[in-house]
């Protein structure tokens, strides 16, 4: 047995390698941003005193929680088609993965909600804030502070499950790399190629967040711990 | 809602119930503050005096009784929250700043989000307050990057900036030193003598008989004995008498 590797044989193709790369960070940063929204709205309403609207969002995270990603984006795929809706494979695959890491944004929001002091909210309202504005102006940044390492893991893991896209022939990373292996039967470079390429995504995403901590915290920047 | 006329009382307190569950906190609880008035609430743990408070700015809801707070019958559901906290400023034991905003974004958010001041007349007004507690210095500087009675001072600042009809103090300085303690109490005074209306829960004994204009005993949920600052060092009730007697009046 002798194992032989071809680089150059599908590293030729790199251009499709690059789109398809750009593409899946194109997917994970439309629904990152898009989840990050709903993720937030879903906490919120969990915490609802209205009934109705805090079991919607509960039966929402516990439904996406408990079935997998991919037949997820089969329903949301066939289901718009059923409906006689016709729209690209990318426009369903961020509307899936939206839905999908909005139910897990919502979980790590909640708990990053939870973890305001209970003084924080009574200062704010003895200053006649609204709900509304004790929300935006006390409770978000701080709760995003404390839950951003496992919000950034999060997105990270939602690019990577992006990968499942390609079953609905999505031109990401991973559907590239299923065309290029057949075309040159050279299965296991192509995705030693597109695993380092994921790697190097992760990475690209991990300093996007970092950076964006910079901004959202010029707290922890001015006291000398960045997150 | 309607302004009192000067002469009735900016809060009063008649017969206020409150139970926890089973627990009567507040037994038919009396008392009023009038415009200008220091009135320092004193007791025990557990006698009621910080839920007493606390029901002044509803946040506790009351079982029975009427609260009136400037005008508004704070008792009643319908009352307009906002409407009374802009009238009433709190200030807490555990000071309460918000710690992602700077001292100044701390005290221009409410004057600014509520009565919607403009930001450059906002930062004059943080200046202002600021400079009322002795900390114009810090106008920049973020709440963990300043000493516990400097917190303090930031939040009763914070409140002054809604300028309010009356300024309830929760045990302010239970959570500080001695040292720093003095220094908060020094800008209360100030207050004080600045005409400001104030009702204060307070251990510290001897700042209350150099600073309430009355005194509110409280006592199993009850107010046992009222009077001028001179009952706590002539108390007639045996009770008061062991509360102060008990190394609780120190200077």
């Amino acid at each position: 047995m002798s194992l032989q590797l071809d680089f150059p044989a599908v590293l030729e193709r790199w251009p499709h390698f690059l789109a398809g790369a750009a593409l899946t960070l194109e997917l994970a940063a439309f629904s990152t941003v898009c989840g990050a929204v709903l993720g937030t709205l879903a906490a919120v309403g969990r915490g609802a005193h209205n009934s109705l609207i805090a079991g919607a969002c509960k039966i929402y995270v516990e439904a996406i929680r408990n079935t997998p990603l991919l037949v997820q984006i089969f329903l949301v795929y066939f289901g718009l088609a059923s409906l006689g809706l016709k729209f690209s494979a990318f426009t369903v695959a961020v509307a899936a993965l939206t839905i999908n890491v909005g139910a897990y944004t919502a979980e790590i929001m909640r708990a990053g909600f939870e973890a305001i002091p209970r003084g924080q909210i009574e200062a704010a309202e003895g200053l006649a804030l609204s709900r509304l504005q004790i929300y935006w102006h006390i409770i978000l940044l701080p709760a995003i502070e404390r839950v951003y390492p496992a919000l950034t893991s999060q997105f990270v893991l939602l690019m990577l499950a992006s990968s499942v896209c390609s079953q609905i022939s999505a031109e990401e990373l991973t559907a590239v790399a299923n065309y290029i292996q057949s075309d040159t039967y050279r299965a296991f470079e192509t995705y030693i190629i597109v695993a380092v390429l994921y790697i190097i995504l992760s990475l690209v995403m991990r300093a996007g967040f970092w950076g964006l901590g910079l901004v959202l915290f010029p707290r922890r920047r001015r006291l000398g711990t960045p997150l | 809602m309607q302004q009192p006329p000067s002469s009735e009382p900016i809060v009063s307190l008649r017969d206020v119930q409150k139970s926890f569950g089973p627990l009567l906190v507040l037994d038919g609880v009396s008392f009023a503050v009038e415009r200008g008035e220091v009135l320092a609430l004193i007791g025990r743990s557990g006698s009621g005096k910080s839920t007493a408070l606390r029901c002044i700015d509803r946040f506790e809801k009351v079982d029975g009784g009427e609260i009136v707070v400037c005008g508004h019958r704070v008792d009643r559901p319908d009352v307009d929250l906002r409407a009374l906290r802009q009238d009433v400023g709190i200030v807490f034991q555990s000071y309460n700043l918000f710690p992602h905003l700077t001292i100044e974004q701390n005290i221009t958010l409410a004057p600014c989000a509520v009565k919607g001041l403009a930001a450059s007349q906002a930062k004059d007004l943080a200046r202002k307050v600021l400079a009322q507690v002795g900390l114009e210095e810090k106008l920049h500087a973020y709440p963990e990057q300043l000493s516990g009675g400097q917190q303090q001072r930031a939040a009763i600042a914070r409140s002054l900036a809604m300028q309010p009809k009356v300024m309830l103090f929760d045990e302010v300085t239970s959570a500080l030193d001695p040292e720093l303690t003095a220094e908060v109490l020094k800008v209360i005074e100030q207050l004080a003598a600045d005409g400001m209306t104030m009702v204060m829960v307070t251990h510290e004994m001897g700042f209350a008989k150099g600073i309430a204009d009355r005194i509110v005993f409280m006592h199993r949920g009850k107010v046992h004995e009222t009077g001028p600052a001179s009952i706590l060092t002539t108390p007639t009730t045996p009770e008061l008498t062991q509360f102060v007697g008990t190394g609780n009046l120190k200077s």
